[in-house]
């Protein structure tokens, strides 16, 4: 699988619908994964991101849209005969079957040698790290493991696609963080594409390549982690992607204007003077303790380890204004300070 | 200290009301007397009179053929009946009628075959006892596999898919072993009802062939004979065995 | 954001060719695999005959027996009788003591039950279920040899001196009860064990808490939260102690008759099937009712639940 070419569109949708009853489940929805890319559909649920996975597994059908995989139909193809393999949520092991039995079962199904079937669940198992366990049933083992079982099984038949159904929310945390790197490292090993479905930003952030952040069946942005977080395409996703502070006003030449505060810091966007418009500015990029910017009380002081949150209470705002330093604070609670921001690190977004 | 509990006169005279009649059964199989009504010392011999019995012994075979026949149609019905209702469908309908043998009563379905069957001439005998106890051996098959059902996680069956399966290898290899266990017990259920069941056997028999329950009945009816009390302890020997059997089954599939 | 979507079409309003069809034919082919074989046997044996016994209801006995096809209401006059109204009568109130004893005698016990440790709890149900695994026939034969008068009970009260006379105990409707009840207690208790058992042992506890004695949490949060199984028992009781002919004719001697025995005569001594039939219906009808006050009262109960 060394062969593929990166960057090359994979899967194409297009203008993909679908509803339940009054539901609808997904709107329009075009993407384009790429060759070889760690793709992550992100939204909280409800959004429509499990049935965009399952209409590419082949379990539930759009009402309009196409979707090619290769350049060639894949709606029309039945889910078995898809180069397209799943990993599910609840990693749907089949208990009446050893780790072995579950791995081999689908190259069963391509009637392949028995020869060959055994040589590719022996590798498959080195790759993910479970020689030695191929007799267990699946009840005998830990989540991480079961884990690593329903990844080999999918990932031996060297699928075009891989699909990941919320992959790390079965674990607790300390292995959810190892089986992430794992993730990474086994998709850089194999080389197939994959997608994988979550609700957990922070995870997909330190998956994936590329996002697509998604919202009432619509797909809001796509983008690669790091101009997802700085340069948000609007107030979904600002509000949606790490924390953000919020302020609507109107923008005029020299910043933005908000009601009972003052003028705000923002960049200068071309044919804007007099749109109004939220500004987001995230609280790492919020200086505390400065000469100018806006005046306040601290209100709440939250201590993370590595970095602090401070809440500051700034008159005319109906939301304290959150800002982050590294290490402890040096401010405390009711403590008279001002905050400000450099108008480059502000973005202004529509306010729809 | 605790205090009595009062719930345990009632609890108690539960207990005793069920099981007296059967201790009193079990004690009078080995009286020597020919009558239950006094004890001529401990005596086995109504057990050779019993199996000395030509009527029982025929009667017992009937039961077991009809029982055997009837609970594995009831099987393979019952359990493609509660897939299909579980994933098929949503008819309110269908599933009114897959419960319906369960809740009529007995004599209401007896009459209607005896009906049927002579309406279509179809000539009565085992094989008429054994459709008719297929009857509500298939609805109690498919009760208890839906219940299995409900605890089998679907995305088996996708996951199957997923890999490569086609619709009747996933049914074969993921659906029907992940709903053995509710089978063995769908099926052990209709077996043991088939057997004890006299109604629609009663209704539905052959002159030649009784059943085993036929057959107790005209001895009952004939008048009292310690006879009976053999056969009522030896059958609930074999319904004890039969029911621990069936526990410690469904404990051992439980890991399952 | 558009930079990074494809370019969009305009929106299809067919479903187009692929993607549903293909699932659909595949998804009639699994119905009628599953569904067709159960619903078409028990279409065969349990409708048709069912639908037999209706259209019978309308005709009426042939000189020798048989059906005659003539279209009449004869037998629903004849089933108005007094007679015939006494025994349905009779029929109802037999298996409705029967059904008041059972709830009694098992909400109890089956209470008892889901108390227990967890593994007494399955020695006592199987205890409770184990005499319903031996022949009908022979449980209810167990009650001649303990009721004659010359049986087990007279013998043990003559012998203590509480009666000098031996007491006629077989062959009344008692005996009839007895035996009814013999049969189908277990199935009180089973739907009984399993309602209360899944009752959260906090309500009661919360109950106790907000200074509820116990019989006052018995009636406010234990009972009104368990009669769904209440409901479920008396049904389970009531439907097979209705219809049934075999104890009446064993324990009642034929001097205590049921609903249960005329259909039998019809059908098997006096040939009169159309008769018999609408006696059937009858039965049926009662059921009917039943279920729908069953179910009528399960539903406000859950509305209640919620509220």
């Amino acid at each position: 699988m060394s062969d593929h070419h990166a960057g090359e569109p994979l899967v194409s949708i297009r203008s993909i619908s679908r509803r339940f009853g009054d539901v609808r489940a997904l709107e329009q929805v075009s993407l384009e994964i790429r060759q070889g890319e760690f793709f992550a559909l992100l939204g909280p649920s409800g959004c429509g991101k499990t049935t965009l996975l399952r209409i590419l597994a082949g379990f539930e059908h759009p009402d309009s849209g196409s979707v090619t995989l290769d350049g060639a139909d894949l709606l029309a193809v039945a889910p078995h005969r898809r180069p397209v393999n799943l990993m599910f949520q609840s990693y749907a092991l089949f208990p009446h079957m050893s780790v072995a039995r579950n791995i081999a079962y689908g190259l069963e199904r391509e009637r392949l040698p028995r020869s060959e079937i055994r040589e590719r669940v022996d590798e498959v198992l080195t790759t993910v790290g479970l020689t030695g366990l191929a007799r267990r049933r699946p009840h005998q083992l830990s989540g991480g493991q079961r884990q690593r079982v329903a990844l080999a099984r999918a990932i031996v038949k060297r699928p075009r696609l891989l699909l990941l159904d919320e992959p790390l929310s079965a674990l607790d945390k300390k292995v959810r963080a190892e089986m992430q790197l794992e993730l990474k490292r086994l998709q850089h090993e194999v080389g197939i594409t994959f997608v994988v479905v979550t609700h957990d930003q922070e995870e997909a952030m330190s998956l994936a390549d590329r996002i697509a952040v998604m919202s009432e069946g619509r797909v809001r942005q796509v983008d690669a982690p790091v101009p997802l977080y700085e340069r948000p395409a609007d107030l979904f996703v600002a509000d949606f992607i790490g924390a953000n502070n919020l302020i609507s006003g109107v923008v005029t030449a020299d910043g933005l204007r908000v009601p009972d505060v003052g003028l705000l810091p923002c960049p200068a966007v071309p044919d804007t003077v007099g749109v109004a418009a939220t500004l987001a500015v995230r609280p790492e990029r919020v200086r505390l303790g400065a000469d100018g910017g806006l005046a306040g009380v601290v209100r709440d002081v939250t201590f993370f380890g590595g970095t602090t949150r401070v809440a500051v209470d700034v008159a005319g705002l109906d939301r304290p204004l959150l800002v982050t330093v590294a290490g402890a604070a040096a401010v405390g609670l009711g403590d008279k300070t001002r905050v400000d921001w450099s108008d480059t690190d502000a973005v202004l977004l529509d306010q729809t | 200290m605790r205090r009595f509990n009062w719930l345990y006169i009632p609890a108690g005279l539960t207990y005793l009301f069920l099981y007296l009649p059967i201790v009193v059964l079990v004690i009078m199989s080995f009286n020597a007397a020919d009558t239950p009504y006094r004890w001529d010392g401990f005596d086995t011999a109504w057990y050779g009179r019993l199996f000395a019995d030509r009527a029982v012994r025929e009667g017992l075979i009937n039961t077991l053929v009809v029982a055997t026949g009837a609970t594995a149609l009831s099987a393979v019905l019952g359990t493609l009946l509660a897939v299909g209702l579980a994933r098929h469908t949503r008819s309110k309908l269908l599933d009114a009628i897959a419960v319906a043998p369960a809740v009529l009563p007995d004599i209401v379905l007896a009459i209607g075959l005896l009906a049927f069957y002579t309406a279509v001439q179809f000539t009565l005998g085992l094989h008429s006892i054994l459709l008719a106890h297929a009857v509500f051996g298939t609805a109690f098959v498919a009760a208890v596999v839906r219940t299995r059902l409900a605890h089998v996680d679907g995305s088996l069956e996708e996951a199957s898919r997923d890999l490569g399966a086609t619709a009747p290898q996933t049914f074969v290899r993921i659906t029907l072993p992940s709903l053995a266990p509710g089978i063995v017990a769908g099926a052990l259920l209709a077996f043991s009802l088939s057997i004890d069941e006299f109604v629609i056997a009663f209704f539905t028999a052959g002159p030649q062939d009784p059943t085993l329950p036929i057959v107790i009945y005209s001895m009952v009816r004939f008048g009292v004979t310690p006879e009976i009390n053999a056969l009522a302890t030896l059958l609930l020997a074999v319904s004890f065995t039969f029911v621990i059997a069936a526990q410690r089954l469904s404990r051992l599939t439980e890991s399952f | 954001m558009s930079s990074t979507l494809a370019p969009r079409r305009a929106a299809r309003t067919d479903p187009g060719p692929h993607g549903r069809r293909a699932p659909r034919r595949e998804r009639l082919v699994g119905r009628l695999a599953t569904l067709g074989p159960g619903i078409g046997y028990l279409t065969v044996f349990m409708l048709v005959p069912l639908a037999l016994v209706l259209s019978y209801t309308l005709f009426h006995r042939g000189r020798f027996g048989g059906v005659v096809h003539e279209a009449s209401t004869e037998n629903f006059t004849r089933v108005a009788d007094g007679l015939y109204l006494g025994v349905i009568w009779t029929s109802v109130k037999l298996a409705g003591l029967t059904t008041l004893l059972a709830l009694l005698l098992g909400y109890p016990t089956a209470y008892l039950i889901a108390r227990l440790p967890r593994s007494w709890r399955t020695v006592a149900l199987v205890l409770v279920v184990l005499p319903f695994w031996t022949n009908f026939l022979i449980r209810t034969y167990a009650w001649i040899i303990l009721l004659n008068s010359e049986g087990v009970l007279n013998r043990a009260l003559t012998g203590v001196g509480v009666i000098d006379r031996p007491l006629e105990l077989l062959y009344t409707p008692g005996a009839v009860v007895g035996g009814l009840l013999y049969a189908y207690l277990p199935l009180m208790v089973l739907p009984l064990y399993s309602a209360i058992e899944r009752l959260d042992p906090q309500l009661r506890e919360a109950s106790a808490n907000l200074g509820a004695r116990p019989a006052r949490t018995f009636w406010s949060v234990t009972l009104p939260l368990t009669l769904p199984g209440v409901l479920t028992g008396c049904v389970f009781v009531f439907v097979p102690s209705l219809g049934n002919f075999v104890i009446p004719e064993l324990l009642g001697g034929g001097r205590t008759v049921m609903v249960g025995n005329l259909i039998r005569d019809q059908f098997l001594k006096a040939r009169d099937w159309p008769f018999g039939s609408t006696l059937a219906l009858t039965v049926i009808a009662l059921l009917v009712l039943l279920l729908m006050v069953q179910a009528w009262a399960a539903r406000r109960l859950a509305g209640g639940n919620r509220a």
